[in-house]
């Protein structure tokens, strides 16, 4: 699979986009600007949070993932079922008719991606019991999280747990799992993501504290709905059986997760710019009695996802109400000690800052560069209107200082300008004949 | 000090709608200047205690912040009330803080002390019914 370390999930079709700024001014890394009429994202900075996909009246804002077909492309195909999956169909007995309608979709073979957030729960538990590490850890499971740690809070970066997503830990059992039971090459089974949201999709080709993921695409759940629905409530004699706890299936919703690791002292937020406001009070060294951070990108956690079908309050609901018909096992006490030997459940590779918020790698000459930008930003007006196309005034002008725009590109500045010239026209205009 | 960073932060006593924006501010520019984290870290831990310090203990001042080749400064001044007794001051668990301070998570006793903790030098001088001021200085690297 082609591994690229700038590949997005995110994009922009420019067929739909007006040019209009509404973008701009959610982007939690100022990664969107205006212009030529049209948005541009900077891959550097971009997150894939998926906020710009909600802002956008247009829809011009998208998330690119595997089409079904493309499970076509493996002799057998495993499906990974994010929990929020099952928070999409409302007044389930069981998740059993969400299993056996993925199988009905071509599916080989299913694995419920709440196991491996048990498995994932039980590390991440055994890890805050190590001495020596910073507090509070801040969960990994969000990528769009980790992702706006490394450009906006590198120096947060020590404090990101080393444990897998809970995605990566199930496709890896899937895998193996399905090849002992078939004889057939690993190689030889694809395994897919059913996601909620384009972050997602971003880790997998672009795998963050692994070198490789293990699952080989993700399709959005936005997607199959339509084709699940209708296997929803076909009664099977036999039907999959589900192997989803109650800890596991409340991943989907906000604090899930936190009450899974550490329900004692642990904190979950929600929304990216919430997350946002949190991590700096974590880098205030404001936080530090508490043992866990939880941040979802998302607001009410990955049932909140842009690929989600449902509005994320009622599929939160419906997440809390399947979950009290699972076996209410704590990974803790259930998931067996083996496992955490037995497959590699941690990082293999750092997680490095993103230094695109940087003005220059050379601190001198960033100084300067911050002088002349702090010089420009007096000058212009403070509206952060965005009719330059950068969010606001201090953006641009530290767009100027990186050479990407210039100040005439700001119309109040080109109002006074005009102002000025057609002042000086008419008094050469009144000039008389000496 | 040949500093060409220069920026100011006047802070009002009591103001605790905009108390944190002064370092959260110092916090992005030392980010977009490449400060390394480790010294990002520690800066932003003293700009937040100094600058709430302002807001709780002050009768109002200002927080500025230097940046050079020498390093990161940041110098707190205000207008009183002083602190009669330094060494009490900088002691662990020791605050004056109001109830009202109290109430909103405030008033630990660790500010000082964690400001001297994170800074490579500290300087406090302080003078009852004048005012006070704490120089903090942070390596580069």
């Amino acid at each position: 699979m082609e591994q690229n370390k700038r590949y997005h999930s995110v994009r922009l079709d420019v067929s739909r986009c007006k040019g209009c700024t509404n973008c701009l001014k959610h982007c939690p890394t100022e990664a969107i600007r205006v212009r030529n009429g049209r948005a541009y994202i900077i891959d550097e900075r971009c997150i894939d949070c998926g906020e710009c996909i909600r802002i956008c009246e247009y829809h011009a804002k998208i998330a690119v993932t595997d089409d079904l077909s493309a499970i076509r492309g493996f002799p057998h195909a495993i499906a990974l079922p994010a929990p929020s999956l099952y928070g999409q169909f409302k007044n389930l007995k069981s998740i059993s008719p969400v299993l056996d309608a993925l199988k009905a979709l071509g599916f080989d073979d299913v694995f419920e991606v709440a196991r491996g957030a048990d498995i994932v729960s039980r590390a991440i538990h055994e890890k805050l019991r190590e001495p020596g590490l910073p507090k509070p850890l801040i969960s990994s499971a969000c990528p769009a999280v980790v992702r706006l740690i490394q450009v906006r809070f590198p120096d947060l970066i020590p404090h990101i747990v080393d444990v897998r997503q809970p995605m990566e830990v199930a496709a890896m059992i899937a895998r193996q799992v399905f090849c002992r039971k078939t004889g057939c090459a690993p190689e030889d089974v694809g395994v897919f993501f059913i996601t909620p949201c384009p972050a997602k999709m971003t880790a997998i080709r672009s795998p963050i504290g692994q070198k490789k993921s293990a699952v080989d695409g993700a399709i959005s759940m936005m997607e199959i709905y339509a084709q699940l629905m209708p296997h929803i409530d076909r009664v099977l004699t036999h039907p999959t059986p589900t192997s989803s706890t109650y800890y596991g299936v409340r991943w989907a919703n906000s604090s899930g997760e936190a009450s899974a690791v550490c329900p004692e002292n642990s904190l979950s937020v929600d929304g990216i710019h919430n997350v946002l406001r949190v991590l700096e009070e974590i880098e205030n060294n404001k936080l530090n009695d508490l043992v866990f951070f939880e941040g979802n990108a998302c607001a009410g956690g990955c049932v909140g996802g842009p690929l989600n079908f449902e509005n994320n309050y009622v599929a939160k609901n419906a997440i809390r109400k399947l979950s009290h018909l699972c076996p209410m096992e704590h990974p803790v006490d259930n998931v067996p000690a083996s496992m955490m030997t037995k497959y590699p459940l941690y990082f293999d590779t750092p997680i490095e800052p993103n230094s695109v918020m940087q003005l220059d790698d050379n601190l001198i000459v960033a100084m300067q560069k911050m002088e002349k930008m702090n010089a420009i930003l007096e000058g212009l007006p403070g509206y952060d209107c965005g009719s330059c196309g950068s969010p606001t005034c201090r953006t641009f002008a530290e767009d100027i200082v990186r050479g990407n725009c210039s100040e005439m590109d700001c119309i109040h500045k080109l109002k006074d300008q005009l102002k000025i010239m057609a002042e000086r026209m008419v008094e050469l205009a009144q000039t008389k004949r000496e | 000090m040949s500093s060409l960073i220069h920026a100011e932060y006047p802070v009002e006593k009591g103001d605790y709608v905009r108390a944190g924006e002064a370092s959260t501010d110092i916090k992005r520019r030392l980010k977009q200047l490449g400060v390394s984290s480790s010294v990002m870290r520690r800066v932003a831990v003293a700009s937040y205690e100094v600058e709430l310090n302002l807001v709780i203990h002050s009768l109002g001042g200002k927080l500025e912040l230097d940046v050079g080749p020498e390093g990161v400064f940041l110098i707190s001044t205000d207008v009183g009330p002083g602190i009669p007794d330094i060494a009490m001051a900088m002691r662990e668990g020791y605050s004056t803080a109001s109830e009202e301070a109290r109430s909103l998570g405030f008033g630990a006793g660790m500010g000082l002390p964690n400001m001297k903790r994170n800074a490579d030098d500290f300087d406090i001088q302080s003078e009852v019914g004048k005012g006070t001021r704490i120089a903090m200085r942070f390596n580069l690297a």
